[in-house]
């Protein structure tokens, strides 16, 4: 087995593609089913699917376990359990294993959060997305402000370790109105928080609403002060960002999300889930049947959901890692990109992206990118790929 | 096949302005002859290749021999050379018209007359032509044939009262054609016993044939086994073949007096044929040699850089096979420091210069940076010596100039009423000189003096979006007169790019200077720093843009395990960083160095 890909770990991520409602700014593979959802059966489809990814990584220890979505708490803890039973019985799971689950802090999920954790569940990472009442309406959410607190209360008692979400640089939404929420959000933390930037992507009604004029977003300006006032106030509440979006303590840094992002190697089962296996010589990129009845068709037909299953070039390697580990602040070794892409860096674009102060070499082999570098992050990776 | 006399032959061209029907008119007349069936009939089939057919323009002349059973009984040849309607091609439709007799005039029954259908009737009355006028579509509801033929009558002076109204889409009307041809053309002259005398219409390449030429004969016969000698060059050659196009090349034995064919022989090089020259028999040549032609000149000069350098050598082979069949277009080798290496290439025109490029993207496979187009500059310099300038970049120290002269066209356009206001604006903003002002109708035709250096770049575009398409345009070199000319050279980051230096005109600096650095603005994309962009004269800035630093570019969101999506975002940005040129720290999209120059007004 090529080492590349187990310096970045192993990890398991499963996708519940189900929703009680879509999010107007979300373009994940959600689905809203009107019909109670046959859990039972897709239970099993998971554990097949599973049973054939297990049989491409022998031998595997798995470090983390993400159940995302979609809304996976929409999982009765019976499906959890299931799940969770059918990944041990396959793989040998690390003595610090790392099992997250997405969440929706309604109080009828909350009420679920034990029998999550009595099914082995050790990290829960709760969509809250705003503390303001008026933002969560438009962000089309369900819960209130209060809900939320109270969720990450019922959380942070059931569950070791806890995070949750918020969306920033919402329409209207000011600076201080943020700096305020923010310094809110991490009183109520507990270690780990995944504060993201709303854009608008394609075919959400949020998409719609922008190109009809009707949604008024940041400038790319206002942008940048929102992002710099973020990494300013988490980094004095001592929750620097480890990743673009993401901020943790020291040590509290979600393992799940280090392996996509230090290029290790996932599988992805359920709906629309991506996965990235070292088997043999090759690094093969994974992709399943989005839609979710068709998925459970196939995988009950042939084993497995997948739509994609192709070797990924030298180029394509090299081209992933970088953009994927040039997220983290810890950045990217050059060696191991040499290794997978099999050229080095040009070394022209580097020193004019050190020169620009963009990018920071440390030590011989480590580079990363610099505060300033964060803020044009997706334009200094296409510098150093090209 | 038995021979013909002179009186049962007729060659003839069609003229007529883009769009008017000339090439479908054409197929018709090859279907209605029976000379390729249905099966080989494919559309517009006189325009042979791809770029022809989708643009729906001729770009090299064409002949066919068609066989015509007339209705007095008697069977003619009829030998059609299908002509471009461009202006930038004039020059093959001049010795087109040479070789014949007669020729079609085609009007477009609603559109009317149309600068071009102007300039190429004028040519065909020069070269004492009869016309057969052919009011075409008449079948459309907007056809207007009894306006249009008053039209023709008032605006080119010619009788338009018997014109043959046709359909040539449908079909309807051709045989009246044909059978004007027949009546109203002139057969040729020429004495079929007398020594051999023929004109050499055009050569082109084929990739089996090899030099092809396409002869007039005047006098006497062509054969197989002849030892000829071309007059003007005062080479000699043996004939291997003859033949006539049917438009496929089909072997005959002879070529007589007042027949138009095609040979084939020990000719190396299209480059080693001129067009016009008089072709003889070498043992027995004949007396007189035909006036001949003058060469086409090339007018429009710019520099063509493969985007990847490793490509040069390709572009190089490239240039070479296109002039095997296009000696009008020039090439030679250029080295600019912002470019690297790459070719000066020069063109008929503006349409020529998109052909080539086109054609070389398409049929070679390279993707080309081009230049900014120039014209060719006359200098006199202070050591009484003149020079010609065909790249700015080239342009001598300013104090050893005494005299810089560019050339001027006459240009005819014409445009209904109401675009009038906003074309005489156009062409004063571009130091144009009205000459004349007329209407027929509701249309008006106007010509104005223009320096070529003004209308080389988009002076067709803006006029066909000032005239929402309507108006047409046409134009010849006049003369060469003294102007004053900078040098304008464009700065990014401080450093200039040679490639986006420009000759104008002193007056016009400020403004094309502050619209180059706009434009520029737009089409440099953020990067990292932010960015001056100025114009200068000589020292001195006259204008400046500058473009800010990127702010913010970072995806908030990298989905689950979703590596893919992201991946393929980046190869786009990769692959567009290879469509750009790095100068200095900056990198410059390559379509920047063409669009630099549209002028938005």
């Amino acid at each position: 087995m090529a080492t590349g890909a187990i310096e970045g770990g192993f990890g398991i991520y499963l996708h519940w593609p189900f929703c009680a409602a879509k999010c107007p700014y979300c373009d994940f593979n959600s689905h809203v089913r009107h019909q109670p959802v046959d859990q039972a059966r897709f239970a099993a489809a998971l554990d097949r699917e599973l049973a054939n990814f297990a049989e491409l990584t022998p031998g595997r220890t798995v470090q983390s376990i993400f159940l995302g979505g979609g809304t996976p708490s929409l999982m009765d803890p019976a499906t959890v359990e299931r799940v969770l039973t059918a990944i041990s019985d396959k793989w040998t799971l690390d003595d610090n294993v790392e099992i997250s689950m997405e969440a929706n802090p309604t109080s009828v999920e909350a009420e679920r959060f034990r029998g999550y954790r009595a099914a082995g569940v050790n990290r829960v990472s709760l969509g809250v997305q705003s503390l303001n009442d008026a933002d969560l309406k438009m962000l089309g959410r369900l819960h209130d402000a209060a809900t939320a607190r109270a969720a990450i209360e019922t959380a942070r008692e059931t569950f070791p370790r806890l995070s949750f979400d918020l969306i920033y640089a919402r329409p209207e939404q000011t600076l201080d109105a943020w700096a305020e929420e923010l310094r809110a959000a991490i009183a109520l933390a507990a270690d780990h928080l995944s504060l993201y930037q709303l854009t608008i992507e394609e075919g959400t009604p949020f998409h719609a609403l922008f190109n009809a004029g009707k949604l008024k977003m940041p400038e790319q300006e206002l942008g940048a002060e929102f992002f710099a006032l973020t990494q300013d106030v988490t980094a004095e509440a001592g929750m620097p960002a480890y990743e673009v979006s993401n901020h943790a303590r020291p040590g509290a840094e979600c393992r799940h999300n280090l392996v996509y992002w230090r290029y290790g190697d996932y599988v992805g089962v359920g709906p629309g889930a991506h996965g990235r296996l070292t088997v043999g010589a090759n690094r093969l990129a994974t992709a399943t049947e989005r839609h979710p009845e068709t998925w459970l068709q196939h995988v009950e037909q042939g084993g497995h959901g997948m739509v994609e299953n192709m070797g990924l070039s030298e180029e394509e390697q090299g081209d992933e890692y970088l953009l994927m580990g040039l997220r983290l602040t810890e950045g990217i070794d050059l060696k191991r990109y040499e290794s997978l892409a099999h050229r080095g860096i040009d070394p022209r674009r580097l020193n004019a992206l050190i020169e620009h102060g963009m990018v920071e070499q440390l030590g011989e082999n480590r580079v990363r990118a610099t505060r300033d570098g964060f803020f044009v992050l997706d334009a200094v990776v296409a510098d150093l790929a090209a | 096949m038995t021979t013909k006399p002179l009186s049962n032959i007729r060659n003839f061209s069609i003229v007529a302005h883009i769009d008017h029907g000339k090439s479908t008119l054409a197929d018709r007349l090859i279907h209605m002859t029976g000379t390729l069936t249905d099966r080989e009939m494919t559309e517009q089939v006189l325009d042979s290749m791809d770029i022809e057919r989708e643009r729906g323009i001729t770009i090299k002349a064409q002949t066919v021999r068609l066989i015509y059973n007339a209705k007095d009984g008697q069977q003619y040849t009829l030998n059609l050379i299908d002509t471009p309607g461009h202006v930038d091609f004039a020059y093959e439709v001049s010795r087109s018209l040479a070789a014949c007799e007669g020729s079609l005039l085609v009007v477009d029954a609603s559109q009317g007359v149309e600068a071009q259908t102007l300039a190429n009737v004028y040519q065909a009355i020069d070269n004492d032509h009869e016309i057969v006028t052919v009011l075409n579509k008449i079948d459309l509801p907007a056809a207007e044939p009894d306006r249009i033929k008053e039209q023709i009558e008032d605006v080119i002076g010619i009788d338009a009262s018997e014109a043959c109204m046709i359909s040539a889409k449908t079909g309807l009307g051709v045989d009246d054609v044909l059978e004007a041809i027949v009546k109203k053309l002139p057969p040729p002259e020429g004495d079929p016993d007398d020594t051999l005398k023929a004109m050499l219409v055009d050569s082109w390449y084929d990739t089996y044939l090899g030099v092809m030429v396409l002869v007039r004969v005047i006098n006497g016969s062509l054969k197989k086994g002849h030892k000829i000698k071309m007059m003007g060059t005062g080479a000699a050659y043996d004939v291997d073949r003859v033949g006539v196009m049917t438009p496929k090349f089909l072997q005959v034995d002879e070529l007589h007096a007042g027949e138009i064919g095609v040979i084939t022989g020990s000719i190396k090089e299209v480059a080693d044929t001129r067009v016009g020259d008089t072709i003889t028999l070498e043992k027995k040549p004949c007396k007189e040699a035909l006036p001949g032609f003058k060469p086409a000149q090339p007018v429009v000069f710019c520099g063509l850089f493969p985007v990847d350098a490793n490509d040069f050598e390709d572009l190089r082979a490239a240039m070479g096979k296109l002039r095997l069949n296009d000696a009008s277009f020039s090439y030679e080798m250029e080295t600019s420091a912002a470019l690297g290496f790459g070719f000066r290439c020069g063109f008929l025109g503006l349409l020529h210069l998109e052909i080539i490029q086109e054609r070389l993207y398409r049929e070679f496979d390279l993707d080309l940076i081009a230049t900014a187009p120039s014209v060719v500059y006359q200098m006199s310099l202070t050591d009484e010596s003149e020079v010609e300038l065909h790249n700015p970049a080239d342009m001598p120290d300013i104090v050893k100039i005494t005299e810089i002269r560019e050339p001027w066209i006459r240009a005819t356009i014409m445009t209904p009423d109401d675009y009038l206001g906003g074309i005489l604006k156009l062409c004063q903003e571009r130091r144009g000189i009205q000459v004349d002002l007329s209407y027929v109708g509701s249309r008006a035709m106007v010509s104005y003096d223009l320096p070529l250096n003004e209308v080389v770049f988009d002076f067709y575009d803006r006029l066909k979006s000032i005239s929402k398409g309507y108006a047409s345009f046409d134009y010849q070199l006049s003369d060469y007169r003294a102007g004053d000319l900078v040098r304008m050279s464009i700065l990014v980051n401080d450093e200039p790019v040679d490639a986006l230096s420009v000759l104008v005109h002193r007056s016009q600096a400020e403004r094309r200077g502050r619209a180059m650095c706009e434009k520029l603005k737009e089409l440099i994309p953020r990067h990292m720093f932010k960015i001056p962009i100025q114009a200068a004269i000589g020292g001195r800035v006259i204008a400046r843009e500058t473009i800010s630093a990127l702010r913010k570019d970072v995806t908030a969101k990298c989905y689950g395990g979703d590596a893919t999506r992201k991946r393929k975002l980046l190869e786009k940005q990769k692959a567009g960083k290879k469509k750009m040129r790095q100068f200095g720290k900056v990198e410059i999209p390559q379509e920047a160095f063409i669009q630099a120059l549209k002028m938005d007004d």
